[in-house]
């Protein structure tokens, strides 16, 4: 059996002593500043990405991973008990999960979600584990109009199912990709978009977008509430759910695990589309749906495994093709290529430590988090009671510092400020950023497959539609765009993120 | 039909995609342009400078029947104010150090907010740069001079 000797192979990796603590560190981490209100997980993982800089490679994604998902399980957690929801994958875990809370529930919601997730996390690491080096088989066919195609399809379907106006969208990719120019031109040497400035020469690093857009922007828009937001924590009594919360969440965990690891396998979507149809279709099948709304404990159940599924499978496209479905699939990929590692299929060939280490830190990781979670509730609770007056500077402290430790360069906190600004901005004008920062890390690689396929094809820009692969993902885009033009669809999609 | 244009954020968010595009075609035909066959440098961005006014048109017009209004309050304080903390840090880390560019950093940062409470900013300023010291320099072992000079 490959299959077992390879999870083997990923445990003795994962179990060593020093990839076991950076995993530990990067839950706890992960959970801590996820769960704090008013600091999405994007914004979190933006700003511990430099610590991760100084690890080796196995350990750096390690606690990347671990700081991914635990800043997931963090905003389920202020999402339950607060009712404020960190990203879009959570705001269906506020509809019910709230009302539980309460109604002196939130112990049950919080275990079921911590449950639910933990076995959605074990059935996906079996299913990376299962699927993963198949995928990369079949890429290992792909060839630069392939690549060229895939990259497309996962732009457009991410900028569709972004929240908002989907034309804004597909510009803030096409502004991306034109920020992802900047630099040395990979095939010719030409300065690019430097403007005769000598940092500019090697691009600009995403980890710069990522804490300006994300953190500062974050910030900057928080600030300008017009009052701090009070936050009313419920109480936490029991944590245990009862036999009849277990009976009753068991069939909305498995659906929402199945529909998690199909959303997530796909690139361009996520964690948010799969809670919002988890939550549909528990609802659909409920016998009386009016209870949907008022606390009803498969309306956390599913969504919360569909988010969990989906966020570990989204490894899939990421590890196995190089293409990240989401803008932190798109961070977990930067942080492999500045530890110098080529992404695709290679890696499962050439870094198979890193590889099945990953896959089985992540089982060790969503362990972790139940052990971590259930019983340091409490803590939680505490923490989500600092005023934001004072965590904002600290998350500047951690931010600029961040950044000036990857280049010691001043400018590098300019640009960060800029892009900050900008992030702002581009959050009051309705204009999302995340598939903008998906369009700026595959942009180069977009570019590249672009001039490589029209190279061997001698300039016929009809080689994307007469090879096989190539023509399903172009084909596989066209409907995805036609879906969203159609009113009924764009309507549903409003009514469900309103 | 009203032309109040002014917090209209589709018809700045088109004028935005519109001017980016608009800037970025000259400077990207600056760049040997080349073929479909033997793309220069030049080719990409012009693509992506084209399909951005493209779509800045579009999202303008739209803006300008739909009037969607820009939602959420603007702190202009905090739009200019923090930005600029995290330019002071990079100056100072440069010519003063890391503990008085910390300082100035979460002082400064700390002021953008709306409640400012002067001795509250200062107890979280020095509590701040002791542990950033404590975590940074010591701990990871970062290696700024604390302060220029010494």
């Amino acid at each position: 059996m490959e299959l077992f000797n390879n999870l083997i192979f990923g445990f003795s990796v994962a179990l060593s002593f020093q990839n076991v603590l950076y995993c530990f560190i990067g839950c706890l981490l992960g959970t801590m500043i996820g769960v704090l209100p008013g600091i999405g997980p994007m914004a979190t993982i933006a700003m511990l990405l430099p610590i991760t800089f100084t690890l080796p490679p196995v350990a750096a994604l390690i606690m990347l991973a671990g700081i991914y998902y635990g800043a997931q399980y963090g905003g389920s957690t202020t999402a339950i008990l607060v009712n404020l929801p960190g990203e879009t994958s959570s705001v269906v875990t506020c509809i019910d999960g709230y009302q539980m809370a309460r109604q002196g529930r939130a112990g049950p919601a919080l275990a079921i979600a911590a449950i639910g997730s933990f076995f959605a996390g074990t059935v996906c690491t079996m299913i990376i584990a299962m699927f993963g080096p198949l995928i990369a088989e079949i890429a290992f066919k792909f060839r630069a109009p392939e690549y060229f195609s895939l990259m497309l399809m996962a732009l457009v379907t991410a900028a569709v199912l972004s929240q908002g106006d989907t034309s804004k969208s597909l510009a803030m990719v096409s502004l991306g990709l034109l920020l992802g120019v900047v630099g040395a031109d990979l095939n010719t040497g030409v300065q690019r978009f430097t403007f005769n400035i000598t940092e500019l020469a090697d691009g600009i690093g995403f980890v710069i977008i990522a804490i300006g857009v994300f953190a500062v922007g974050e910030i900057i828009s928080n600030l300008g509430e017009l009052q701090e937001r009070q936050v009313f924590t419920s109480k936490v009594e029991s944590i245990y759910p009862t036999l009849q919360d277990l009976k009753q969440s068991i069939a909305p965990i498995i659906r929402g695990t199945a529909i998690g690891a199909f959303f997530g396998t796909l690139p361009g979507t996520g964690p948010a589309i799969s809670s919002f149809s988890s939550y549909l279709v528990e609802k659909k099948v409920a016998k009386d749906p009016s209870r949907f709304g008022n606390g009803a404990i498969e309306g956390v159940a599913g969504p919360e495994s569909a988010n969990n599924a989906a966020a570990q499978c989204a490894f899939i496209p990421t590890l196995t093709l190089g293409i990240p479905g989401s803008a932190s699939m798109a961070l977990m990929l930067g942080a492999l290529i500045i530890q110098g590692i080529t992404p695709g299929p290679t890696v499962m060939t050439k870094n198979p430590d890193l590889f099945w280490g990953l896959i089985a830190s992540m089982w060790i990781g969503n362990l972790m988090l139940l052990v971590l979670n259930l019983p340091l509730v409490g803590l939680w609770v505490s923490l989500l009671k600092v005023p934001y007056r004072l965590l904002f500077p600290a998350i500047m402290v951690f931010s600029s510092i961040g950044i000036y430790s990857l280049n010691n360069s001043p400018f590098d906190l300019y640009l960060a400020a800029l892009f900050g600004a900008l992030g702002f901005i581009w959050m009051r004008l309705g204009c999302p950023a995340a598939p903008m920062l998906l369009g700026f890390i595959l942009g180069p690689l977009l570019e590249e497959n672009l001039r490589r396929a029209l190279l061997i094809s001698r300039g016929d820009p009809s080689v994307f539609f007469t090879r096989p692969i190539s023509l399903a993902f172009m084909i596989a885009t066209v409907l995805i765009l036609l879906t969203m033009a159609v009113p009924a669809v764009g309507k549903r999609k409003s009514s469900i993120s309103g | 039909m009203k032309l109040d244009f002014r917090s209209n954020r589709d018809f700045w968010s088109g004028l935005m995609f519109f001017v980016i595009g608009v800037a970025a075609i000259p400077i990207a035909r600056d760049y040997p342009f080349g073929s479909t066959l033997r793309m220069g440098a030049g080719y990409f961005p012009t693509l992506l400078g084209a399909i951005l006014i493209l779509f800045g048109i579009y999202i303008m017009v739209k803006g300008l029947r739909r009037h969607e209004k820009i939602e959420g309050n603007w702190s202009l304080r905090a739009l200019i104010m923090l930005p600029l903390s995290m330019v002071l840090f990079g100056v100072l880390m440069q010519y003063a150090g890391f503990i008085p560019a910390l300082a100035v950093l979460i002082f400064w940062s700390a002021a953008s907010g709306r409640e400012f409470k002067f001795f509250e900013v200062l107890l979280v300023t020095v509590l701040l740069t002791v542990l950033s010291v404590g975590v940074f320099i010591w701990g990871l072992g970062l290696p700024y001079p604390l302060i220029k000079g010494f």
